[in-house]
């Protein structure tokens, strides 16, 4: 199994300006004082090993879209944020005009999960099936809103990919094409559910746009069960804990703190923050990773668990 | 859970001590609220002396967030003070040295609460 993230920020799509791109120019500049380069590939070297994440990289811009490739013939993706547009790209590529077959997981249909689908490619292709799966009943009514006139210029019944919703049911596992999902209700408005995922031994947790409230210790159980030792969780980190319990209470929202916090209970290996703001900057986001590693380390009484910030682009193998 | 409290002219100081967590938040919580309604208020500070506070886990920390809170509500302040290392560096890994005003010692907190507190608390 293998995650690909597409999407990773939250509510919104943000994009690097001129500035950001200019200051991480004048960083690379001041970092390589005195140093010379003979080639592309030395600048390149010295980019890729001695500068920091913040000056070479970006977390991204795209809202959630993360795809699980399984090594089949199928595709298994969670939300359909603007990350949709990209992953659809992929898929075209990758099927070299054969129809594919799509199963999406949406944890709520909140706009910022669900804005890439106008722009799927695949969705346009006759042939392709789409299996949308999802807890909430107004999610097809989600969709073809989103495409209705004014507000899109291609109608949801235009498209021609074959276009199937499926309910799911809370806590109940699921078989899906060989894939064990598992979904689980989330704090938020209007409500989102996680999704546990399973096969061959490996175990990946989709957790977004979910509040913690800190006080619930059955809360707070329930989702340690729902996180029991999986191999990679991907977390609602939008906010510092100081923001996520005091302006941003009840936004729906959790921290990379308690990200840490469910993972040590759960037993989990590796977290992975999530979601994030979009008035972050990278060096905001940079900052927020470091601090949650360093309280990983204060916290530690058992097995270590990896910490890492997903950023578009960033693929991992549990 | 019992939290010990001294009182100093206008201010109150709060030992919070061992490890605060989930498990004996809500005790603490419940405590800690009675003293902030009682004394930071209309001017008066509440003081958590953290010096022999071990850990805070996030439920703990979400306690003094809830009595800033109140102490605002009712025109008083919280301050924290003698935070161990450890505990200083949660408070900065989660942004709460951001929202609350930490001070090194006790007494300096108390000389920020007022003039006549820590003239109270250097005579004690």
């Amino acid at each position: 199994m293998r995650i690909r993230f597409w999407g990773t920020r939250g509510s919104i799509p943000v994009a690097l300006t001129s500035f950001d791109i200019r200051d991480k120019l004048a960083r690379a500049l001041v970092e390589a004082s005195g140093r010379t380069f003979a080639s592309y590939e030395e600048a390149h070297a010295f980019a890729s090993t001695e500068l920091d994440f913040s000056i070479t990289h970006t977390f991204g811009g795209h809202t959630p879209c993360v795809e699980l490739d399984l090594g089949g013939d199928e595709y298994f993706v969670c939300d359909l944020g603007s990350g949709a547009r990209p992953f659809g790209v992929h898929v075209l590529a990758r099927q070299a005009r054969r129809p594919a077959v799509v199963n999406v997981f949406m944890s709520h249909v909140h706009w910022d999960h669900i804005m890439g689908f106008p722009f799927f490619g695949p969705a346009y292709v006759p042939g392709t099936k789409i299996r949308i799966h999802s807890c909430h009943d107004v999610c097809e009514q989600a969709f073809r809103l989103q495409q209705a006139a004014p507000c899109f210029p291609v109608d949801f019944s235009q498209l021609a990919a074959s276009i199937e919703f499926v309910r799911l049911v809370p806590d109940q596992p699921n078989e899906i094409s060989g894939l064990t999902v598992t979904p689980h209700l989330q704090l938020h408005s209007g409500d989102s559910y996680g999704f546990r995922f399973e096969k061959d031994g490996k175990r990946v947790v989709y957790s977004t746009d979910s509040e913690h409230k800190l006080e619930n210790r059955a809360e707070a159980e329930s989702f340690a069960a729902f996180f029991r030792d999986a191999d990679v969780v991907i977390f609602d980190a939008m906010y510092a804990l100081a923001d996520a319990i005091s302006v941003k209470a009840d936004w729906g929202h959790s921290s990379n703190i308690v990200g840490v916090e469910l993972c040590q209970m759960a037993g989990a290996r590796h977290l992975v923050l999530f979601h994030h703001e979009p008035a972050n900057d990278d060096a905001t986001l940079d900052g927020l990773l470091k601090e949650a590693r360093r309280f990983e380390e204060l916290t530690r009484s058992g097995n270590p668990l990896k910490v890492s910030a997903a950023y578009d682009g960033l693929e991992i193998e549990p | 859970m019992a939290i010990p409290a001294r009182n100093f002219a206008n201010a109150v100081v709060l030992g919070v001590a061992g490890r605060l967590d989930q498990d004996n938040c809500d005790a603490f919580r419940a405590d800690l609220m009675v003293h902030v309604e009682r004394h930071a208020r209309e001017g008066g500070v509440a003081i958590l002396d953290l010096g022999g506070l071990e850990y805070v886990s996030s439920a703990g920390l979400r306690c003094f967030m809830l009595a800033s809170r109140q102490a605002k509500a009712q025109n008083g302040r919280i301050f924290v003070a003698a935070l161990q290392p450890m505990v200083a560096e949660i408070f900065e890994i989660s942004h709460f040295n951001l929202v609350f005003q930490v001070f090194p010692t006790v007494r300096e907190a108390i000389a920020a609460a007022s003039s006549e507190a820590v003239v109270a608390f250097d005579q004690a």
